[in-house]
């Protein structure tokens, strides 16, 4: 107990844990694209960027109230994530992917070219909005909406999108206005993430937000197990804390870090938890203990 | 008058440096080309097996004292087993899973290759030692530097090489049947194992060649420099047509024309988005690139 009580009361653990919630929203926005849809998207960070300038902008310059910013940071990115889902009707798979990427190298590049967001040395002195409490909630709020979305007949329409677009078009189902949109839904979640982000960090630059930072919530998504929010979930929490529990090893920390991500690929190629639906697995476990009894 | 005269040599002077730069990046654009072509891989690692090349060029001059040309060699010898053992580690395991497991495993490789790389070379840029002397040559208005021209010979050279390889010899053949069906060439006979392993230390020789003579060019080398071009020379081989080996060669060259065009124009700082912004353009109107055969979807 008393344990516990050290580690909450611990600053640098707290930071730790409202980033990795703050990046857990934008990985389970990008499960909705990627996992869910079937679009690969590689420019994730980059509506990551736009939610955190548009937000750090607003209270900035504008001194709008934060929860507005926080918003139309979210709304922002969501109408970029509109712009990139039009390419996804002629493009598909690899080349949905590379574009994607080109995208984000492309935003980031501009934010280092524009003035107003400070260039290439980025926005400081954003006021500390953030804290643990009101993240937790956001990413509750977002798992809630995402299931909501996944069991809806849109998600199902998304997920027959994935399984195979064809045969979803030949059902009747929309896919150009599905997959622009499962776009802006998961850069809506993306922008919200970006600008708890730079209320968090208190200073933003394009370099936070280049590729890589796209990729490593690839990762969290794709190591937790695609299309799984329990599995974003798990995938986030190991792979953003990894780094803090390797820290023992010190500069092979990285290192570690590289293999790890390949074992963990080559042992369950699905990811953690992908294909694995964790309400069968209690029914089963449940059906399992009522038979030992009779 | 005069002005046209200056702006013409000036466009002709930039168009060589912009093939000289994009000939490099061809030889490495062929390396992901051919691993796509083979087993629709995007081979994340490459950029870093790029990088472990100009290092081992930069050693076996400073350290061993090599001739350039050997050193040349030695790099492309050093790094055709490298990729070779990260298929096998890598990316064998997971042939037939799903697409973005390989992907993921390839990040997971790149980032270890380049820590290894930082951990034994350190973080910072080191200085590539002047191995060739500053001759330039004129022909008419343009220069051309030696380094220049052994570039692009040496590029040309390694080309048609390859170019020989796949066509006319029976390995060669193999990687063809392989990247056009895998199943119907298994069942013909053809170790595609040893097909795709061939394929990977075709691709990483000709990175690793690429590595020595950008490092040569450019002066320096640093165990993030193959992020970036990775990246750009991934683009170079979407922009051509993913899978087509002349498309990664005119991709490359095409990119490295635009990027130093580019920034001859004034856009020096949006250096890193030409390449992408050009891809984005090809790929709306062309969605397979300029050479690239179109996706056939069956029903």
């Amino acid at each position: 107990m008393e344990a516990i009580f050290d580690f909450f009361s611990n600053p640098y653990y707290i930071q730790i844990l409202t980033i990795t919630g703050v990046y857990l929203i934008a990985a389970l926005g990008l499960n909705l694209i990627t996992g869910i849809t079937g679009q690969f998207s590689f420019g994730h960070a980059a509506f990551m960027s736009i939610g955190a300038y548009t937000s750090s902008l607003l209270t900035l310059y504008l001194h709008t109230p934060f929860f507005l910013n926080l918003l139309l940071g979210g709304i922002i990115a969501a109408l970029f994530g509109v712009l990139l889902g039009f390419p996804s009707l002629r493009l598909t798979g690899d080349y949905l992917g590379i574009t994607t990427l080109g995208f984000g190298e492309i935003v980031r590049v501009v934010f280092i070219n524009t003035k107003i967001t400070g260039g290439a040395f980025g926005l400081a002195g954003i006021p500390r909005e953030t804290n643990i409490i009101l993240v937790y909630l956001i990413v509750v709020l977002t798992i809630i909406s995402l299931y909501l979305i996944k069991n809806s007949r849109f998600g199902r329409g998304l997920v027959a999108i994935r399984e195979d677009e064809i045969a979803a078009e030949a059902m009747g189902i929309n896919t150009l206005f599905y997959k622009v949109e499962a776009f802006a839904v998961g850069s809506f979640f993306a922008g919200i993430s970006g600008a708890l982000y730079a209320h968090l960090i208190q200073y933003i630059s394009p370099g936070d937000f280049g590729f890589s930072r796209s990729f490593e919530i690839l990762n969290f998504v794709v190591i937790g197990g695609l299309g799984s929010i329990p599995g974003t979930v798990v995938g986030t929490a190991i792979l953003a804390l990894a780094p803090e529990f390797l820290r023992f090893v010190q500069e092979y920390r990285m290192l570690i870090y590289g293999a790890l991500m390949v074992l963990m690929m080559t042992f369950r190629p699905r990811g953690l938890l992908g294909g694995v639906d964790l309400f069968q697995v209690w029914r089963n476990f449940r059906h399992k203990g009522l038979r030992e009894k009779i | 008058m005069e002005y046209l005269w200056n702006l013409g040599q000036l466009i002709a002077q930039q168009t060589v440096n912009g093939i000289t730069l994009g000939a490099t990046y061809a030889l490495i654009a062929l390396g992901y080309t051919m691993v796509y072509g083979i087993i629709q891989l995007i081979n994340f690692a490459h950029g870093e097996v790029y990088m472990i090349g100009a290092f081992v060029g930069l050693i076996m001059i400073t350290t061993y004292e090599v001739n350039f040309f050997v050193a040349l060699l030695v790099a492309a010898l050093v790094c055709a087993p490298l990729a070779m053992l990260i298929e096998r580690v890598a990316y064998r395991p997971l042939r037939g899973s799903m697409r973005l497991a390989p992907l993921i495993s390839a990040l997971g490789v790149s980032i270890f290759l380049q820590t290894l790389m930082t951990l034994i070379q350190g973080p910072n840029p080191q200085g590539f030692p002047k191995v060739i002397t500053d001759t330039v040559y004129l022909l008419g208005p343009i220069k051309f530097s030696l380094v220049q021209v052994i570039i692009l010979v040496i590029a040309a050279l390694l080309m048609v090489i390859l170019n020989l390889i796949v066509k006319y010899t029976r390995t060669g053949k193999a990687m063809r049947a392989t990247s056009q069906d895998y199943d119907t060439a298994r069942l013909m006979g053809i170790n595609v194992n040893r097909t795709i392993s061939f394929t990977f230390a075709l691709g990483a020789a000709l990175a690793g060649a690429g590595g020595v003579l950008v490092g040569m060019y450019y002066g320096s080398v640093h165990p993030f420099m193959g992020v970036t071009v990775g990246l750009k020379c991934f683009c170079a081989a979407v922009l051509g047509g993913i899978g087509s080996i002349p498309g990664a060669m005119l991709g490359g060259i095409f990119l490295g024309v635009a990027e130093v065009l580019g920034v001859a124009i004034g856009l020096g700082t949006y250096r890193d988005a030409i390449a992408f912004a050009l891809l984005i353009l090809v790929l709306l109107f062309r969605p397979t690139g300029l050479l690239g055969r179109p996706i056939q979807r069956k029903v």
